[in-house]
């Protein structure tokens, strides 16, 4: 039995992507394997890790309880697409991309997509958290090296670059 | 761990989508798709067709009047949650919406869905039973209303047929001197909760006239037990008449049959004040 396909086009980081995927293709694999967008990164797989949040219209979803093709008429947005294109050769980082780089939220990485996207909303509707507001903001995303307190940290410098105009 | 395959339909009317689930027997809906995604890659679902409803018209809508808060079955947890007007005639609804998973979740999963979903550790089946609301189902034979108390069969099981779709959930306003309250203990915040308890008290004159306690993640089915003319101590045994609390790998059931005791204690208490502070409002 040959498995039925869908032809969909995903908008992803302001390109389209032309994919043909069979319907069980969850968005996080669509986005890495067919669009070849590998920054989203996959953990759980059931919704628990928050690894592969993406922003779907603004709002951060996880990309593996979403299903490809009913992804068809949304704007996606992956880590690949946070940084600011300069229209050089080079692209600046964003304001929550430095503030992790200054604060070392980062450690092994394999997280760190699904906290930048999800700060990245968060600091939109809460431009001002307070050190709580800021754990609460994270409390869906896991970092197995435990590298809360630096991430913590990273979302106020994020929340003062951005206030800085950065 | 990857989905089985299934076909994948996506109508846009709901006549389509009905029509799509009588056709096929074995067709599951897909709204938010939070909890059903996670299941089907887990392989614990395997529907032979999914009928998308993200596209059909009219089901995004909150409307609130003098009788009930209605939403529809595309209405995200976060949008209701945001939803002033909805949180003001009935505030159990934001309440227990801060409970249900992470903002995140919250963003595409539908409150409707988590009640027709039917899981007892989930927060808003537990909130309708409490408050007696009800929810429009529809198929191509035509409309009914379940209430709350005819629709949570067993453990993730209700008495909707498989091709009925859920079009929208009613629940009644907080009515004059009635209060509501909230509580839950979770491993994290967001996560499943390992005792949940909602509660609903009226007053009349000082005096509590009703009071009902909802309980979530500590039986097979969201429970609603009537507590009138109980004190705190009172209120726990008998639930604990109701209900037998498991053990699993998150807590034994000795520590979930405390957490009743002081989770019933806690919103009973809170719930009358609730009431008590809104009666004292209304007769000024």
């Amino acid at each position: 039995m040959t498995e039925e396909v869908h032809d969909v086009r995903l908008q992803v980081n302001g390109a389209t992507h032309a994919v043909t995927v069979p319907a069980r293709r969850l968005l996080s694999d669509a986005l890495r394997h067919d669009c070849g967008l590998t920054g989203t990164h996959v953990g759980c797989e059931h919704g628990v890790c928050g690894a592969c949040t993406v922003l779907m219209d603004g709002r951060p979803v996880r990309s593996c309880l979403v299903l490809a093709v009913s992804a068809e008429d949304t704007e996606v947005t992956t880590v690949e697409g946070l940084a600011e294109d300069t229209g050089e050769d080079d692209t600046v980082l964003s304001p929550v991309q430095q503030a992790f780089s200054d604060c070392h939220g980062l450690q092994c990485g394999f997280c760190t997509p699904g906290f930048l996207t999800t700060i990245t909303a968060g600091l939109r509707a809460n431009p001002d958290p307070t050190e709580d507001e800021a754990r609460d903001m994270i409390a869906g995303n896991l970092c197995r090296c435990t590298g809360y307190q630096n991430i913590v940290k990273a979302v106020l410098r994020a929340a003062e670059l951005t206030r800085e105009g950065r | 761990m990857k989905p089985a395959p299934f076909a994948y339909r996506r109508p846009e009317t709901v006549e389509e989508a009905l029509e799509a689930l009588a056709r096929e027997p074995g067709a599951k809906v897909l709204a938010g798709g939070q909890s059903l995604v996670p299941l089907l890659s887990m392989r614990l679902a395997s529907p032979g067709t999914l009928v998308d409803v993200n596209r059909l018209p009219g089901l995004d809508q909150v409307t609130v009047s003098d009788d009930e808060v209605r939403v529809g079955a595309l209405v995200r947890h976060a949008d209701l949650l945001a939803h002033a007007p909805a949180g003001e005639r009935q505030p159990l609804l934001a309440m227990a919406l801060a409970h249900v998973a992470h903002a995140t979740i919250r963003n595409r999963g539908t409150t409707v869905g988590s009640i027709v979903h039917a899981d007892a550790a989930a927060e808003m089946p537990t909130v309708l039973a409490l408050l007696g609301g009800s929810v429009e189902v529809a198929s191509v034979r035509g409309r009914r209303t379940i209430a709350a108390a005819d629709l949570f069969a067993g453990p993730l099981e209700s008495t909707i047929a498989a091709d009925e779709l859920a079009l929208s959930a009613g629940f009644p306003v907080l009515g004059p001197g009635e209060g509501v309250g909230f509580a839950e203990v979770a491993r994290r915040h967001g996560d499943y909760a390992l005792c949940g308890v909602a509660g609903l008290v009226r007053v009349e004159d000082d005096a509590v006239t009703e009071a009902r306690l909802g309980y979530l993640s500590v039986a097979d089915v969201p429970t609603v037990v009537d507590v009138t003319g109980c004190d705190p101590a009172e209120a726990a045994a008998r639930a604990l008449e109701r209900i037998e609390p498991g053990d699993d790998i998150h807590a034994s059931a000795a520590y979930r049959a405390q957490l009743v005791k002081v989770l019933t204690r806690r919103v009973l208490t809170a719930a009358t004040d609730d009431a008590r502070s809104r009666d004292a409002r209304r007769t000024g």
